[in-house]
């Protein structure tokens, strides 16, 4: 998709010709993720969207006790430590950024009086600082005004290398200053199209500076708080048994009228997704549960127990294939798979079209992921502004018989096209998953009928997703043909999710296979189109550099997109939970209530 | 006895120290990174990652790890966990009254199955009773406890509604209320793990009883014309149960391990599952510390062991 046509879009949108949902929907197609989307129409004058706020209970409390099942359970409250979404879940139940991202991408003040745009002033017209307007009369739980101060200070907080914050990325390359009790400025070195990223969503929150402010860089550890949070959330910390449970009271105080409607808050940790399912839908026993990476069939049975539902939000996680086109079979100074070499067919365009013609993604959606996964060809496809338009996906058999045919593979006795000796037979493998064997019997099956052999190998999850240089079979190492995982997209920009196609971040020895770039591919246009979004401060440009980059790689057949994976919940169906692919789930806790 | 005990004492301490070097060494050269989580992570960069794993100390030889590690443990500093950055005593610290009350419980429900149900059987072996103890038994020990958990489960919570299966370690009530929401969260996994352990009791029990029937003293004891219940009683129970005595001390290390399967099954927060959850996040200091405590009790517990030996049947000196 060009600028142009995304402009085209905008005006649609502006003339009402097009609704700003439609709009979403169609960047996403492109690989745009929502919040970006969003912020294309912001900058061309669009008001963000004000979802209207469905809460309905006109008093705070009085709704009992909420009960949440973490499967995975929290080990740390301190969210700036939290290292997965089980720690970033806990403890935004206590603390809170400036704004949050809502299911449609759209950025809702939190601890914010309003969101930083043109026309407030908020927004820099060179791009390279933000104002963040902080709401008054907010009191941290002990009682204490919240100020500009303790924003600075959660800057300096986790920007301090010592401190080893997991949030740190998003701080150490700004610099934040007071400008006065509840103002501050976010200052970039250069000009920073995707300024939400510190101070909002799971990197954002708000930490005091007079119970952290004794505990900053090496010391961090020792914070009593680390297990006692003081935030200025809707709920107030009550217990915490690491790894097991969770308990919350109401926060009689909170900055926001009528909320929120539970009088206490649990989230219980431990034992399986499967179960967890069952504790919300078929027992009742629990009101949430999160992340449930189970069957379709097996969650709709559990369904028809009527206590509960499943709910889905679109995210930007992506199952995926990649086509590796260096030699993954020969060792180049102490490396495999290295772009020294090359793969001896897959290098062939042609073979890898075939491929992709051989995967049947309906009927992976159909029959495996169901409700947990939406059949895509777009390697980014939420937001949808980032999703490519031009970029289809098609299960044919014949034409990749046809394609393999004319570029001179021939099937040789044993069923297996080859030529110059060079046979289509290939290592294919994943992390052990059900839904992932699964897919990869669908693909195998496939391939046989067009020539091509594949050998399944799955690899445990802990070794696979693993960063450990010795193990030959981590996801980085890419030592196999093909490679199949889901990567997920922490953050509401495309821009920091498409490093995984630059060829400074590939993954080599050097770098101990650190890199972001697992495919090994790498092209000089993706690489200047990915550079030029870096600074790009019109959205609707920056978009389509983004798409590019998304494009070219979809096209060359070097990544395979599968699924696009939104966030699985079931909730018990009197609750009215708020859930977001783009924040935590518990980003809006605030507005949970019973109907 | 004081210098046996002594000599076992010294003995134990060069056996902990190979233990803690193997179990460290297994630990360190495992697949797997406490961080792994952090590389899928855009957000974080690799140099934040290496400056982590060089504030925890990852990056240093084994060796140096190990040393430093004694040196801290020698100081009664157990480390701390990777994942929750607290100190590791206090974490296994809070899953002790768990661990111990359900274990524990379904260890006393076992003895209070087997001990009756072995004695009475091996009273009147092949009768109708002992066939059908034996029968049970049998099913009970081959039915893994992650069978008999989902099946109790099944019936109990989904189709009975009767208890809840998921174990809080907070009960929210207070007085008469609060025993009653603890025993019906707790007896679903005292039931699958006390039955699974009774039936492999009773099997026990019974042979031992077996054994003691037919001496000579108990043809005597009945001679002088005593109650068959106090020949039962008095003088064949107290001598089979030597050997039941001394594997039920041998199993006490696995009580305070807790069941890391059932554990999970019912999340109860046990030490048994403080392991796993540690296990599968890489969170080696907690793995070190819950298998050297492990390890520790089962040294110790085999002392007492052989101490009792010793109390029990007054043939065996501590030469």
């Amino acid at each position: 998709m060009k600028e142009q046509e995304i402009r085209g879009l905008v005006a649609d949108v502006k003339d009402g010709a097009l609704s700003r949902r439609s709009f979403m929907q169609k960047m996403m197609a492109v690989g745009i993720s929502a919040p970006l989307a969003s912020q294309i129409l912001v900058w061309n004058d669009v008001a963000m969207a004000q979802p209207a706020d469905d809460y309905k209970p006109t008093k705070a409390g009085g709704a009992g006790a909420l009960k949440i099942l973490l499967w995975q359970a929290p080990t740390l409250l301190n969210p700036h430590f939290a290292s997965g979404t089980k720690d970033q879940i806990a403890s935004r139940i206590f603390y809170e950024p400036l704004a949050g991202w809502d299911e449609d991408g759209n950025l809702i003040p939190q601890l914010a009086a309003e969101i930083p745009s043109k026309e407030n002033g908020g927004l820099a017209a060179d791009g390279k600082s933000v104002t963040w307007k902080l709401k008054k009369d907010v009191k941290w739980h002990d009682g204490k005004p919240l100020t500009a101060d303790d924003a600075v200070f959660t800057w300096e907080y986790a920007a301090d290398p010592a401190t080893a914050a997991y949030t740190t990325g998003s701080y150490k390359d700004i610099k934040v200053e007071k400008v006065d009790d509840h103002t501050i400025k976010v200052i970039f070195k250069e000009p920073t199209p995707f300024w939400a990223d510190a101070f909002v969503g799971v990197a954002g929150m708000i930490i005091p500076k007079h119970h952290f402010g004794e505990y900053k860089g090496a010391k961090s550890r020792e914070a009593p708080a680390n297990l006692k949070p003081v935030g200025t959330g809707p709920y107030k910390f009550a217990d915490f048994k690491p790894g097991d449970i969770l308990t919350g009271t109401r926060n009689e105080n909170y900055h926001v009228k009528n909320k929120p409607a539970f009088d206490t808050v649990e989230a219980k940790g431990g034992g399986d997704a499967v179960s967890a399912a069952r504790a919300v839908l078929q027992t009742g026993e629990y009101d949430y549960a999160w992340n449930l990476q189970v069957e379709d069939e097996v969650l709709k049975r559990m369904e028809a127990g009527g206590r509960g539902r499943v709910l889905t939000a679109p995210a930007g996680d992506i199952e995926f294939i990649i086509l590796n086109t260096t030699d993954p079979w020969t060792e180049v100074d102490g490396e495999r798979s290295s772009v020294k070499t090359k793969h001896p067919t897959l290098t062939d365009p042609a073979v890898r079209q075939a491929i992709n013609l051989l995967i049947d993604r309906e009927s992976i959606q159909k029959f495996i992921y169901g409700r947990g996964g939406t059949a895509t060809a777009s390697f980014t496809n939420e937001p949808k502004r980032f999703k490519s338009e031009k970029l289809k996906y098609e299960f044919n058999v014949d034409k990749a018989n046809k394609i393999l045919d004319d570029a001179g593979w021939k099937k040789g006795s044993d069923g297996i096209r080859e030529k110059d000796g060079k046979k289509l037979k290939y290592v294919y493998q994943t992390s052990i998953n059900a839904p992932r064997q699964k897919t990869q019997a669908i693909i195998k099956q496939a391939c046989q009928r067009a020539g091509i052999d594949l050998e399944l190998k799955s690899v445990t999850a802990s070794v696979f997703f693993s960063s450990d240089v010795a193990n030959p079979d981590t996801y980085t190492k890419l030592y196999c043909d093909i490679e199949m995982y889901t990567t997920t997209q922490t953050q509401p920009d495309t821009g920091l999710f498409l490093n995984q196609c630059v060829s400074w971040e590939i993954c080599n020895k050097e770098n101990k296979w650190l890199g972001r770039n697992v495919s090994r591919y790498s092209d000089p246009e993706a690489d200047k189109a990915y550079n030029a979004a870096k600074t790009e401060l019109d959205p609707a440009k920056r978009a389509a550099l983004l798409i590019k980059v998304n494009e070219i790689f979809c096209e060359a057949n070097i990544l395979l997109p599968i699924l696009s994976r939104p966030r699985v919940v079931a909730a018990a169906n009197n609750l009215k939970p708020q859930t977001s692919g783009w924040d935590c789930d518990t980003w809006n806790l605030a507005s949970w209530y019973r109907t | 006895m004081a210098t046996y005990l002594l000599r076992r004492l010294l003995i134990a301490i060069p056996s902990l120290l190979g233990i803690s070097v193997i179990l460290f060494t297994i630990l360190a050269l495992a697949p797997g990174d406490p961080f792994s989580e952090m590389a899928t992570n855009p957000n974080v960069p690799p140099e934040v990652r290496e400056a982590i794993r060089a504030s925890f100390g990852l990056n240093d030889p084994i060796f140096v790890r190990y040393l430093r590690w004694l040196s801290n443990m020698a100081h009664g500093d157990w480390g701390f966990s990777f994942a929750s950055r607290i100190n590791v005593d206090q974490l296994i610290l809070q899953r002790v009254p768990t661990t111990l009350f359900v274990v524990g419980s379904s260890q006393i429900l076992a003895l209070c199955i087997a001990l009756p149900v072995g004695i009475y059987a091996a009273t009147r072996p092949y009768s109708v009773f002992d066939q059908i103890a034996n029968t049970l038994a049998f099913v009970g020990f081959s039915l893994p406890t992650f069978f008999t958990g989902l099946l109790f489960i099944l019936l109990f919570s989904v189709t009975l509604d009767w208890f809840p299966f998921v174990y809080r370690s907070d009960v929210a009530a207070t007085g008469w209320r609060w025993y009653w929401e603890m025993f019906r969260q707790a007896i679903m996994p005292i039931m699958v793990l006390g039955l699974f352990q009774a039936a492999s009791y009773t099997r026990y029990v019974r042979s031992a009883v077996l054994d003691v029937i037919r001496l000579d003293y108990v043809t005597t004891a009945r001679a002088k014309g005593l109650s068959e219940r106090k020949v039962t009683l008095r003088h064949i129970t107290r001598n089979a149960l030597i050997p039941v005595v001394t594997l039920v001390a041998l199993q006490m290390p696995a009580v305070f391990g807790g069941a890391i399967v059932t554990e999970q099954i019912f999340r109860i927060p046990g030490i048994g599952s403080l392991l796993i959850d540690a296990i599968l996040a890489n969170d080696t200091p907690v793995i070190m510390a819950v298998t050297f405590v492990f390890s520790c009790l089962v040294v110790m517990f085999n002392l007492i062991a052989d101490l009792l030996y010793g109390w029990l049947d007054p043939r065996i000196s501590f030469g």
